[in-house]
């Protein structure tokens, strides 16, 4: 009897194995094909990744490989025929490289042909073909401490100008020593942290219509001294802090105002990953306007997917549609405190806030021009020395252009 | 030995160096002398999320592509990446040089040219870590050469562990350790009374900081060298000098010192050669802000961002080859004229 019992109940198991099974193809509804993925590594694309792993059946091959080297590895890796992956996930920075390469295959058909679940701002459209889904936003916004704040006498602060003032009573009223931080490490971060501000005081990086650098004005000059001013109330090593690094300093207790990264907010106001009286008391707010603009200082950025070129259409298509499976409306829908979706049905969770309202306050894109990232190189490793004083800012803005375009020369964008 | 067995001997070896050497550094000669073709842009309209529609630049990838299949290596350049001001700086040289106010302008100036930049910190990291790392090693290596056979085993192993340990691991235990937090930087400042020292603040500290590390670090090669050297010093010399009421001190510096030059000139060569690449420590420190090197900056060039900038990275390889054989040619210069005289 018990036996019986045990082989039914076995039975049960398999059976119900190979319903989910075929209720995974059924959901794909890929035939054959290999699915090989590229992407960065952090929590939501592994989501995103894992949902897309679950088209693979007897016929479907999916792999994958996240990595936060993906930007050095994509280029070599698509421009081989057959490319090593099918899918590149990529970011308005990182899809650069790959259209200055033509490594990407246009998805019109395909998305008329799968994309029902597709929102029309989800395509990125260049020359009016779709290049890329993206699937996600983010931005660096406003983490503040409410009862430091409250302690201080102040309400939210809403430009840089209220969040120095903010800085000045929590550190003359003895509740904090470095009420401030951002992530000013030489390279990508200080570079990022330059466009942010100098986007919020209305700048424009280069020259209309070439590449041409045009930092060096006013608008440069007002960027690099507000974020000097904010170094007073910063601990002495500012110039080591990475993005990651002030999200932790914050969830320690060592800052009250910060301007960090989106997709970091689910982890800061969740009680079990930071202490409750941090977690509890984090406001998540727009990146602060700056020097009277209205628009809040921080660019925006999405991740997506691409298709690669040098690929057989059929492994195309069954790519496209494991991508559009992994990022399908249920999956922002019940996982709504991984990130900003900018999936259909999407409800945002209160770790959203920030990058919605940055979004809905005006904030300019990042650049997807293609010399950006020589820019963003220059800025990151020229601006150190002003940082920490040891030269004006009208040099550190000349030695940028002189840097980039040195750089762009070389890359063949300047004559 | 004969020729003939010679070169069987070392041909399988010579010719991997061939292979996996000396063609790899003139491909990188080669590369170094082209840059990328002029990008052939084009405007489009670009439509993203946040953004709408804006028309932008871009790349017509399948002209430049063109391009590119015409001539594959890229645009000959000659020697203008070198010259560029990313590099050796020849304009920004003169400009400096003719037009200046004195010689702390000069220096600050030329300081703020990146490659001399990493320059002036590969070359301070190479002549300061150098001699200090051969002394610490020699002076550990007399150590334990004194102590009993007891305790000989754990000492060698405790005084190798920095060269065990994996150069960027090695420098992030240090740099956490010596971080205001760590069990170094709140030592240091309770020691000077001042709450707001911290090593990673300024220029100067940062560049001690490395520096200490980099003797940590070289420290045991010196010490396993010049110890098992110390093994081969004939014991009838040492005794010798004893007779004639040689102190201990007297017979280091007449007896064991002389014993171990030779040993020493191939120390500081390998040092002097790995001491000029220094890179794991700048990163482990994250120190990019206030000092770079050669390295880092070939590093730079092709890890730093989206883009990867291979002619300049190979002119930096290059300068760095240039700046090795420099700094070895004394060495080799007197190799050379000692095998001439035999």
């Amino acid at each position: 009897m018990k036996k019986t019992a045990f082989f039914a109940s076995a039975a049960t198991i398999m059976l119900s194995g190979l319903v989910a099974v075929q209720a995974a193809r059924a959901e794909c509804g890929i035939e054959k094909g290999t699915v090989r993925i590229l992407s960065n590594d952090f929590e939501a694309l592994r989501l995103v990744v894992s949902e897309a792993e679950k088209c693979a059946s007897a016929t479907v091959k999916v792999s994958k490989n996240q990595t936060s080297e993906h930007k050095n590895l994509q280029v070599p890796a698509l421009k081989i025929n057959p490319a090593q992956y099918t899918v590149a996930v990529i970011a308005n920075n990182s899809i650069v490289p790959l259209l200055n390469e033509g490594l990407l295959r246009p998805l019109d058909d395909l998305v008329a042909k799968y994309g029902q679940d597709l929102q029309p701002t989800q395509l990125i459209k260049l020359d009016g073909k779709v290049m890329a889904i993206a699937f996600m936003g983010n931005s660096q916004h406003l983490f503040f401490r409410k009862d430091i704040l409250e302690k201080a006498g102040l309400q939210q602060p809403k430009s840089y100008e209220d969040v120095l003032a903010a800085a000045k009573a929590i550190k003359e009223k003895g509740l904090m020593q470095y009420p401030l931080a951002a992530s000013n490490k030489a390279g990508w971060d200080l570079a990022a942290e330059f466009v942010n501000m100098y986007l919020g005081y209305g700048g424009e990086l280069f020259a209309a219509g070439s590449a041409a650098p045009a930092i060096n004005n006013e608008k440069g000059l007002a960027t690099l001294k507000t974020m000097k001013a904010m170094t007073e109330y910063m601990n002495p090593d500012y110039m080591t802090y990475n993005a990651d690094e002030i999200v932790k300093g914050y969830a320690a207790g060592k800052t009250a105002i910060i301007n960090a990264w989106g997709s970091l907010a689910g982890g800061v106001i969740d009680p079990v990953k930071t202490p409750a009286e941090i977690a509890d008391n984090t406001v998540l707010g727009a990146a602060p306007t700056v020097g009277g603009g209205s628009i809040p200082a921080a660019a925006l950025w999405w991740d997506g997917f691409s298709i690669a070129k040098n690929i057989s259409d059929e492994d195309a298509e069954a790519s496209f549609r494991a991508m559009v499976h992994g990022i399908r409306p249920e999956v922002g829908q019940k996982h709504p405190a991984l990130a900003t979706w900018l999936t259909k049905g999407y409800q945002p969770g209160p770790n959203a806030v920030g990058v919605l309202a940055t979004a809905n306050g005006g904030a300019k894109p990042y650049p997807m021009l293609p010399y950006m990232g020589l820019l963003h190189s220059a800025l990151g490793s020229e601006l150190a020395e002003y940082m920490q004083g040891r030269e004006s800012a009208e040099e550190a803005l000349k030695d940028v252009e002189a840097s980039y375009s040195a750089a762009a020369k070389e890359g063949g964008f300047l004559k | 030995m004969p020729h003939r067995a010679f070169f069987a001997f070392i041909m399988p070896s010579l010719l991997a160096m061939l292979l996996f050497i000396a063609l790899p550094i003139v491909s990188v000669a080669v590369q170094s002398l082209y840059v990328e073709h002029e990008r052939v842009v084009t405007e489009v309209e670009t439509c993203a999320p946040f953004a709408g529609c804006t028309t932008e630049t871009r790349v017509d990838a399948e002209a430049t592509e063109k391009l590119r299949d015409a001539e594959p290596l890229g645009r000959f350049n000659g020697f203008g990446t070198y010259l560029d001001r990313n590099h050796l700086a020849t304009a920004e040289m003169n400009a400096i040089l003719t037009d200046n106010a004195g010689f702390a302008d000069v220096a600050s100036r030329i300081y703020n040219l990146p490659f001399y930049r990493a320059l002036a910190f590969t070359l301070t990291y190479t002549f300061v870590v150098t001699p200090l790392a051969m002394l610490l090693g020699f002076c550990i290596a007399l150590g334990v050469n004194a102590i009993p056979p007891f305790y000989k085993g754990p000492v060698i192993f405790f005084s190798l562990l920095p060269m065990i340990v994996t150069p960027l691991v090695g420098a992030l235990i240090i740099y956490w350790m010596s971080s205001p937090q760590g069990i170094l930087g709140a030592t240091l400042q309770s020691l000077l009374n001042d709450s707001t020292l911290s090593l990673k603040s300024s220029a100067v500290l940062t560049w001690v900081t490395l520096l200490v590390y980099g003797v940590w670090h070289n420290a045991p090669f010196s010490f396993v060298v010049f110890y098992a050297g110390l093994q081969t010093v004939p014991h009838d010399t040492l005794e010798s000098a004893m007779i004639d009421g040689a102190n201990r001190w007297e017979r280091i510096r007449f007896v064991v010192i002389p014993h171990l030059m030779p040993l020493a000139t191939f120390v500081a060569l390998v040092q002097l050669m790995d001491n000029f690449r220094v890179f794991e420590p700048i990163v482990g420190f994250s120190a990019e802000a206030n000092a770079t090197s050669l390295s880092w900056s070939i590093f730079n060039d092709l890890r730093g961002q989206v883009d990867q900038l291979f002619g300049s990275a190979a002119a930096t390889s290059m300068l760095t080859i240039v700046g090795v054989v420099i700094l070895l040619s004394p060495v080799l210069v007197r190799t050379w004229r000692e095998f001439n005289r035999r």
